[in-house]
Order: C-alpha cells, then sequence, then structure tokens
C-alpha cells in the first residue's frame, strides 16, 4: 500500500541501523510516548536490534492504559446503575478488569454496551435508539478529541438529544512535563508520537527543549520512519543538541491541523486530570464547556467518581512512568498475560506489556 | 488508539468521501480538514480524516534517508 509498503524495506532498516551504530558513542536513554511506537518498535525487533548503550523506555502513550482505576469503576457502576443507557466504548477498552467486573463482563451480564470504530457510530446509534440515552466513553489524546468533539458539534448541528459524552481525554505534553518534574526515569530524548503531533504541531514541544534539554523528534509509525526518527535524535544527543525536529513531515507541521484545534477550542477546555500510575496532573484533561452541558455526561447524569484500587500486584503505573521494563512485574507473562490481563497495559492492543508479551521472541 | 491509516480520496460530496485504504473502501468525515480533494491522501483515524499527506514531503524523507545509508 502506498505510504506504507515503502517505508517497510528491511535493507535501508539495516542502513540506518548500521549508521546508528556508528555515530552513537554515549548511554542514552530515548522514551517512545505512544503506544503505536511501543509496537512498532516491537513488531519490528527495533529495541534489539540497537546498540546496547541506546535504551528504549516506553511511555505513558496507551489511552486505554492510562485511563485511571477509578475511571473504569465508575463507567462500571454506571452502567450497571443505568441498564437502559447505551454506552459507547472503543474496543480497546472492553477487557479492562476494574476492581470486579470489565465493560465485557458488564455486556455478557446484559448491560448495553457497544463497540464502536468512530464516535460518529454513537451518534448513529442516538439516531436509531430515540428512546435511549447513548453516552460515549470517550478516552483518547490529541488525535481523537477532535473526532468525539466534532461528533458533538454534529449532534448540536441535528438537535440529537440523546447523546453525550464522558470525556476522559488527555493531553500528551503536560503528561511529558509531569514526568521529567517527578525525577522519576532519566529521559534524554523523545520520539513524539506522529498523529497527536498531526493535531497539535510540533511546536508544542518547544519547552521541552528549551526547558529541559530534552531532544525531540516526530516520527511517524512504519519501522523506516522509527528507525531514521531514531536515528535523527541520537545524533542530536551526540553534539548536544536538543531540538525539536520532524522525521513524520509527510503528516506533521509546526503549527498542526488548525481545525482539529478550533474544533477542540470550541467545545472541550483543559482541565486536571487523573493518570493511571502518575495521579492528577494539572491541566492534562479536556472537560466539557458550559456552551454544551447538554452533551456532557456527567452534568447530564450522576456518575459518581470509582475506586481507585489497582489491581493487587499490577505494576501497570510504573510501566507507564517508564521505571520498569514490563518483565520486570513479577505478574508480566505469569499471572498476567494477553489471555488473562491483570493490568490495562497487558489488555490493550497499544498497551507496552501487551507488546512486549506478543513479540517477545523477535529479533531483527 | 492514535493509529492512523493511510487512503485516498477518490469520492467527496460535502464533510464526507470515500477514501480506498488498500483497496478497501471506507467511508470517513472530513470535518476536522480543509482544502483536500479527489485523489489526495489523507491519515483516517476513528471515522475522519485528520491530516492530508505531502507526497512531495514524503518522497524526501525516502530519499533523505537514502543519503544517509550512503555516507557510510
Amino acid at each position: 500500500m502506498k505510504y506504507l509498503d515503502e517505508y517497510r524495506a528491511r535493507e535501508q532498516a539495516q542502513g540506518i541501523l548500521g549508521r546508528i551504530r556508528e555515530i552513537s558513542k554515549r548511554p542514552v536513554n530515548i522514551m517512545e510516548i505512544c503506544g503505536t511506537h511501543t509496537h512498532a518498535i516491537s513488531r519490528y525487533g527495533i529495541r534489539q536490534a540497537l546498540p546496547p548503550n541506546i535504551r528504549l523506555i516506553s511511555g505513558p502513550g496507551c489511552p486505554v492504559c492510562v485511563t485511571s482505576a477509578g475511571d473504569i469503576n465508575r463507567i462500571i457502576a454506571f452502567s450497571r446503575a443505568r441498564p437502559d443507557v447505551i454506552i459507547a466504548t472503543f474496543g480497546d477498552m472492553l477487557r479492562v478488569p476494574g476492581s470486579n467486573s470489565s465493560l465485557q463482563e458488564e455486556r455478557a451480564a446484559g448491560g448495553d454496551i457497544r463497540v464502536v470504530y468512530s464516535p460518529l457510530n454513537a451518534l448513529d446509534f442516538a439516531r436509531t435508539n430515540p428512546e435511549k440515552e447513548v453516552v460515549i466513553y470517550a478516552v483518547g489524546f490529541e488525535t481523537t478529541a477532535p473526532t468525539v468533539a466534532a461528533t458533538i458539534l454534529q449532534a448540536h448541528t441535528e438537535a440529537i438529544k440523546n447523546l453525550s459524552v464522558l470525556s476522559l481525554h488527555k493531553l500528551t505534553p503536560p503528561a511529558m512535563k509531569a514526568l521529567l518534574d517527578s525525577g522519576g526515569a532519566v529521559i534524554d530524548g523523545f520520539i513524539c508520537p506522529g498523529h497527536v503531533t498531526a493535531i497539535i504541531g510540533a511546536k508544542a514541544y518547544g519547552f521541552l527543549a528549551d526547558d529541559y534539554h530534552a531532544a525531540c523528534v516526530v516520527a511517524g509509525f512504519e519501522p523506516l520512519d522509527a528507525i531514521f526518527g531514531i536515528y535523527m535524535l541520537i545524533s542530536q544527543l551526540e553534539a548536544g543538541r536538543a531540538e525539536i525536529e520532524i522525521q513524520y513531515d509527510r503528516v506533521v507541521t509546526w503549527d498542526g491541523n488548525r481545525r482539529a484545534q478550533a474544533i477542540i477550542a470550541e467545545v472541550y477546555e483543559p482541565c486536571d486530570s487523573t493518570w493511571r500510575g502518575v495521579g492528577m496532573i494539572p491541566g492534562s484533561g479536556l472537560a466539557i464547556r458550559q456552551a454544551y452541558a447538554q452533551y456532557d455526561a456527567l452534568r447530564r447524569f450522576e456518575i459518581p467518581a470509582g475506586d481507585e484500587t489497582e489491581p493487587a500486584g499490577c505494576r501497570c503505573g510504573e510501566v507507564l512512568k517508564g521505571m520498569i521494563a514490563p518483565p520486570e512485574c513479577p505478574l508480566f507473562g505469569r499471572a498476567c498475560n494477553t489471555e488473562r490481563p491483570v493490568g490495562p497495559c497487558m489488555v490493550s492492543s497499544e498497551g507496552t506489556c501487551a507488546a512486549y508479551y506478543k513479540y517477545r521472541s523477535i529479533t531483527v | 488508539m492514535c493509529l492512523g491509516i493511510p487512503g485516498r480520496i477518490i469520492e467527496i460530496s460535502g464533510s464526507v468521501a470515500v477514501i480506498d485504504v488498500a483497496g478497501a473502501r471506507k467511508t470517513v468525515s472530513m470535518a476536522l480538514l480543509d482544502g483536500v480533494s479527489m485523489g489526495d491522501y489523507v491519515i483516517v483515524h476513528a471515522g475522519f480524516a485528520i491530516e492530508k499527506i505531502d507526497t512531495q514531503k514524503a518522497e524526501e524523507t525516502l530519499r533523505l534517508i537514502n543519503e544517509v545509508i550512503v555516507k557510510r
């Protein structure tokens, strides 16, 4: 397929890896923020192909994984209390265990929980079920937030009254700042998320280079993109530079998608948000503005906060902060695997533990 | 979840387009994009086209990669 296959050429991948081995001298820690990068890196064996002085650390870039235990328990309790409500969720959310159930188990027990590919599917549910309320369980970063915001605007245009959104959207730059401020994992550079940045623009990371002297490269998701992004980062770090560069410039610009930004700003305003493992990060969430209050599930229904207790023994929180790699968790691959996941990082197709587990035997 | 797939616009009418993604046809919303036309390549996420692919830059990226490899 055009714009995919040409970025998967093995010979070129080996060529760039060779260049990386030539120029890389000092030990560096590079964090890939995005779960899609984590999976590409695992799937193509990139971590193992790099020289041992380059350590890739996975970050908090899987929206399902960073959704707090409380926010999982909260939707499960709501679905039990309101069997008359259709809950529209992305598929990855279904199997994430709460303290004593999951949306999948609630669905099996009779809850009307429906998987959507697009938030627009929820709009269809609302149109075809006018007697029912439809609530979108909206997780996702800046890439997904404008799709939900556009859905709210569409509902507004069509005067659809039985659709609302439980907004758990999260913003990437405040989380990167919180990670560096926490003094946990030492990070010399970031592989910045390609599609988040397509929306927000690469200039959003300026503070990371200016205030934290962290090198940043916005990379695409095919193997050549990721490997070349790492080459660009190593070039910066070996020269003592900390700059923002765009490897994925066929899609990403400095200013981002202004129309999508305007749609987000029309519907949402920043709010504090709780991330699994990290805790509350100021200004890292999106709440629905007063003008669109009728589409805000939190204003429309009583949805009490859920219990924040993590599953016993689960170390997803430390994995999400880059403090430990998945195999360092005693549950990894034993009590916790993709068939019977304990924590969200093993459930989600973008979770770090799932990536390590699924591709555990792959080498380039 | 920030997975985005490239596809080519083969039909467009108002804010809805049909995109060819590896031979499969997908109907997607164009509500988040200005200034796209037939034949353009876009990245699709959650049923929306979120950005246009700059085909010239796409080729430059491959050229740059090859340059860096040849330098060896």
